[in-house]
This record gives structure tokens, sequence and C-alpha cells, in this order.
């Protein structure tokens, strides 16, 4: 309990609004006239369909199988009929429509069978792993990675320490704070089971200062075994490398994962969605959101997936006005929708709505180094700023991009008003497309070449194939006429001999 | 004087040398394979040459200009302009007009396996046998149009590619499997 606390480098205070909508008991959504769950709502392959149109399915029943190691299985969120598989708008920040299973509920929300499996702490972890991925856990702090990969990466690596992470650092959002108030024993057991999964020696659950209420509750449920710390709050805390930094002074090296230095982390909502999925075999079919900001009624839901955003809303009394945005997630990181059809997914956290937007023009940047002063990952945003304007993919990688968290602290100091981060989401959204596409041609380049190469060969071959031919053919007629010619000539020798001879005589 | 003119006659047949093994040298042979890279290896021959190395060398040979690639486009006329040291001007337009990425599409229902859009398709991104229904690899294929033409039965398709493609892939019909 003693742990010795430290600190992440940057990073800011801002104001967390949490009060709106963290003292309310959670809402159950009723059920809306329409679910549509989209193939990928997690980072990896998408799942593929294993229903089709018009057929009936039960309440957590899969719909569609994971399609390789990083990807998981979907499961409808209720009973009813399978009406279309086509594309949808899904939650995404360049509004693109992605295929989606769209379920008619039937009202009845009767469940498939399922398979409770009580011995979660003394199966193999294997096995373990196994029910977890066939639930469909992902991560659901944000980023949506399938669990069972960071549970297997646990397994083939010696875990020193299994963090749970319910720093619910961006503003607005209080789901998880919610979460651990409610059902403090599923994330109590939920990490004692990862722990058992990943084989972890120590367990942390890592908590901010401003949730007191969680704390208690949890601390009523733990033992000596798991150790509760309360860390000071900061933004972007909640992120998987501050977090770290911040709990046992350790750097994630560039480019590397947490568990090359002996560290597994899963959020509070991931342990408590495996805890029910292991010990009541209920699949990930729904998940706490917070919707928050300008609605009448700010408060958290539990959300079946695939519910419309704008249902969650009208459950807390939104209004549409002129003037507003809608933020998938918090103010910080979330993205801005324009179409509120579009469903809730595994990583969906949070609806705000809210009209104090930056809507700001951008002016040049000054040179001021604020950003540089903030950033968590210890980058330069304001080279990187530069580099990405003038589309300098090596510089940018050069300057590790990639080791940005995109958590927006650079956008929120800066005096300019530049939407620093999203230069750098673009800029990333970028060399990962330049990169796909080199990638093809480089195979094309391949394939190109080597069909050449083939032509060339099978041509060569014909060739060679006809020219023996024509020689064979060659040698045949003049030997067959040699032949004829001398057996003609023998004839004749035999049959004018006396000919011969009278010609000698003459 | 005369030392002058052995100079002179010396460095006339050293420039002469140089000049003739130009096109030897592994510093041009490196710059060819440089173009190359820069060209989108679609294979479509739009360019008038039976593929982009093709092209490539014959840009060094100074026998095409660069901006006959309608697939690479703007961009890669700019950056064909950047490394070659020359002036960008805008793609020609009796090689073709810039559009966004295609992919073809073969209508299974349609397709009698003449095996005629395997024969020409440049990169091997059709799998198929004779009288066995075709189908295009999607993740191969380079849009380059070549199999449109000699199918006998029109099922050939092309279709724009969505970019962002981890998502939305094509803007085909969903295929269930069960």
């Amino acid at each position: 309990m003693n742990r010795e606390l430290h600190s992440f480098p940057g990073g800011l205070q801002i104001p967390p609004h949490k009060e709106l909508s963290n003292s309310k008991t959670s809402l159950i959504t009723p059920l809306p006239e329409r679910i549509i769950l989209p193939l990928q709502q997690h980072i990896g392959s998408p799942a593929v369909p294993i229903v089709k149109t018009g057929e009936k399915v039960l309440k957590g029943q899969v719909i569609a199988r994971a399609s390789g190691y990083v990807s998981v299985p979907i499961h409808a969120s209720t009973s009813g009929r399978i009406i279309d598989i086509g594309n949808y708008t899904v939650p995404d920040s360049l509004g693109l429509k992605a295929p989606c299973i769209v379920i008619e509920p039937d009202g009845d929300d009767a469940w498939f069978e399922i398979k409770p499996t009580r011995d979660y702490l003394s199966i193999d972890p294997k096995a373990l792993q196994e029910v977890i991925r066939e639930a469909g856990i992902v991560g659901l702090g944000g980023a949506g990675f399938p669990a069972h990969v960071k549970l297997n990466e646990g397994m083939e690596n010696i875990v020193d320490t299994l963090i749970i992470n319910g720093v619910e650092c961006e503003p607005y959002i209080s789901c998880d704070d919610r979460l651990i108030r409610e059902k403090p024993g599923y994330i109590v057991n939920g990490a004692r089971m990862i722990r058992h999964a990943v084989q972890a020696k120590h367990c942390v659950i890592a908590l901010e200062e401003d949730m007191p209420e969680a704390y208690a509750a949890l601390k009523e449920l733990i033992d000596d075994d798991i150790e509760l710390v309360q860390l000071p709050v900061k933004y972007p805390q909640g992120g998987e490398r501050q977090l770290i930094k911040a709990l046992t002074g350790k750097e994630v090296p560039s480019g590397g994962l947490p568990i090359h230095i002996g560290i597994v982390m899963h959020n509070v909502g991931t342990a408590a969605a495996a805890y029910r999925a292991v010990t009541r075999g209920e699949p990930l079919i729904s998940r706490y959101i917070t919707v928050s900001g300008e609605v009448k009624d700010p408060r958290n839901l539990q959300v079946l997936l695939g519910t419309p955003v704008k249902h969650c809303a009208d459950q807390c009394g939104y209004e549409v006005k002129e003037g507003q945005a809608i933020i998938l997630g918090g103010p910080m990181m979330g993205m801005y929708v324009n179409n509120m059809l579009m469903p809730v997914i595994k990583t969906t956290n949070c609806v705000l709505v809210t009209s104090t937007f930056n809507q700001q023009p951008e002016m040049p940047c000054i040179r001021c180094g604020q950003c540089a002063e903030v950033c968590p990952a210890e980058l330069l945003p304001q080279q990187l700023y530069w580099y990405a304007r003038a589309k300098n993919h090596d510089r940018l990688r050069e300057y590790h991009l990639f080791d940005c968290i995109e958590c927006g602290c650079c956008s929120y100091v800066c005096p300019s008003n530049i939407q620093l981060v999203q230069y750098y989401r673009k800029a990333k959204r970028q060399i990962m497309q330049d990169e796909q596409t080199m990638s093809g041609a480089n195979r094309a380049r391949q394939h190109f070449i080597s069909r050449n190469d083939r032509l060339a060969r099978e041509a060569q071959e014909q060739n060679e194939e006809m020219l023996a031919e024509s020689e064979t053919d060659e040698t045949d007629k003049q030997s067959f006429i040699q032949a004829a010619v001398e057996r003609t000539r023998a004839k004749r020798a035999q049959m004018k001999k006396p000919e011969k001879q009278q010609d000698h005589d003459e | 004087m005369i030392g002058i003119l052995i100079i002179l006659i010396f460095a006339i047949a050293i420039a002469l040398l140089l000049n003739s093994s130009r096109s030897q040298t592994p510093e041009q042979d490196k710059l060819v394979d440089r173009v190359d890279a820069l060209l989108p290896q679609t294979q479509c021959g739009q360019c008038g040459y039976p593929g982009c190395k093709p092209y490539a060398d014959a840009i060094m040979h100074n026998q095409a200009d660069i901006n006959q690639c309608p697939p690479g486009g703007r961009n890669t006329i700019r950056k064909l302009a950047n490394l070659l040291g020359r002036e960008i001007k805008p793609l020609n337009p009796v090689h073709g007009k810039e559009g966004p990425k295609k992919i073809a599409y073969i209508d299974e229902d349609i397709c009698i396996g003449c095996v005629k859009c395997i024969k020409a398709c440049p990169v091997d991104a059709i799998a198929g046998a004779p009288k066995l229904m075709h189908t295009v690899i999607t993740e191969e294929c380079t849009g380059c149009e070549l199999c449109v033409a000699p199918c006998p039965v029109d099922c050939i398709s092309m279709l724009v590619y969505v970019q962002g493609g981890r998502r939305v892939k094509l803007e085909a019909p969903m295929r269930v499997t069960v």
C-alpha cells in the first residue's frame, strides 16, 4: 500500500465537469427500434457475419465470428430478427460507412443458452483466455484492443504487475466511476481473474483522487492481494504509458509495449466485462456510457451495444439546438460526429453535447513553446506541426510522430488556437495509407516481374519444343525420303537389271 | 603546346568514354529503380509502355516525358519532377485522366470461365481455371482495367476503392459466409 508515486512529464489540470453526471445512478436504457452492430468495433480485422438477413437471433448469440488472431466475435445485443447486413455510418472521425448487422428487436430480450464458468481462479489460464475471447471482450477504455491478445502476451512473458486502470482523466466522462460504485465486486473479482489469466505477481487498481466514493467501494472489497492506489488529478493520467510512469516510474520504450517492461494494463470496464463473461456466461453486449453536457438530465446509462446515439441522448432529455456539437468520447480526445443515428459500439464511452467547442479561427504559430511543455510524450509539437503541414513524412517519423497519444494537450494550450492534434492524426493516417499503397505497389511490382519471367520462360520452352519438334520432323522426313528413295532404287535395280546392262552395253 | 594537345585529347577521350558508358553505370541503374519506385506499379500500360519499369527506363533515356502516368497523377508527376530536377507539368490527357483508385470485380454469376482475363492480368491478381468461375484477389488488384476488354461476357466491372480501406474495401454487395 505504500507505493511510491511518480509523475509523468507534461500534462494539464483541466476542469473535470464530472459532477454533472457521476452522482446519479445509471439507468438501463429501454430497447431501441433498431440495433446496428458494426463488424469492426475493435482494433484488428473485422468480424465475419455468420447469419443471414431474415434470420431470428437470440440475445447473446454469435452473429459474426472472429476473422483472425487479433479479432473478436460480435454477439446479438438482444433477441430479434436480422433485417439487414449492409453499410451504415459508424463512429469514425471520417464519417465512413462500414458493414453492419442490423437487428430489429422483438421485445422479448430472450437469452441464447449461456455457459457460466465458475471455477475461474483454478482453470487453465489458456482456457480462461479462450472464454474471454469468445465473449468478444475488447479494451473498453477507448482503443478497443482485443483483450485476449493482451492476456496471451502476458502468458508468454513474465508479468510483474497487472494494472487495472480506473483513472478516468477526460473531463465529463464518469462511466468508469459509476461502474466502480455500482459494481465494485465485478472489478475486484475481475482483477483477480485477469491476474490469474496472466499470472501476474502484483496487482494494482489505480484511481484518481477525485473519486472518493469509488475508492471507498473498492476498499471494502479488497484484501491484501490487490493494491488500491489514488493518484493526484492530472490529464492525461489515464493514458497507458502515463499511468505506468506515474505508478512505477518506468517508461515504456518508444515503439514498445507495456509487456516489454513486465506490465499488463486493463481498464476497469474490461475487467468487469471479462468477469461477467466468465462467471455468468454473458458476452459483451452492453456497456456504461456517460451522456453529459447540455442535456436536461446528464447521467450514466447502461446501453446495449448497437443502440443509436440519438436514442441514448433522448433518454437524458436531449434537444436539438442551433450551434451544438455532438462529441463521441471526451472533449479532449473525442470525435465530432454529425450523424446521431450511428450506434454505440464497444469503445464508445461518452456522448457529449456542447456548444462551447472551439470555433475560433487558427492563427499563425508564435513559437511560444507551451505545447512542448505540456506534451506528456515529450515530443516537439511545433516541429511536428511544421512537418505535418509540409507533409514531410520522413521527418515526422524522425520526430516520433507515432509516439503521440493524441491527448490534445497541445491543442488545448495553444494561444494561436491551432488544432495541433488534428494535424498529427491526419498525418498519421496519411502515412499509414501511403505505407499501405507502397506495400501494395511493391507486391504488384514483384508479381509483374515474376509474371514476365514466367511468360518469358514459357515462351522459351515453347520455342525449344517447336525447334526440337521441327528438327526431329526434318530428320524423320529426310530419313523417310532417303529410305523411300533407296527402296525404289533397290526395286528398280532389281527390275531393270537387264536394262542397265543394255545401257552399259550401249 | 604539345602537352596541351595531349591533355585535350585525353580529356575528350575520357569524356566520350564516360558518356558512352553512362547508361550502364550502377548509379544510373539505381536511378531507374528510384524512378520505378515512384510509379504506382499499376502495370496498366496507359503511358504507352508495357509496365511501370519499362516506362521508368524510357523516362531515364529521355524517350518519355514524366507526365504520362494517369494512375499516379499529379502526385507522381510532382515526385518525379523533384527526383529528376525537372519542371512539374500537368498530366498529358492523351494517356488518360486521373481518377480514384479502382478495383476489378467479377460478377461470378455471369463468368463462364474462359481464362481470358487471367491471361490479361499483369499482376496475376485473378484466380480461376478453365470452365471454372474466376475471382479477383482484391488485395492484389492494381485497377489497371486490362482484364475488362478481353471478357467476352462483360462480367468485369471496375469499382471505386474506398480510401482508408481498413474498414470498407469495396462498394460491392456484402457477401455473407455461412
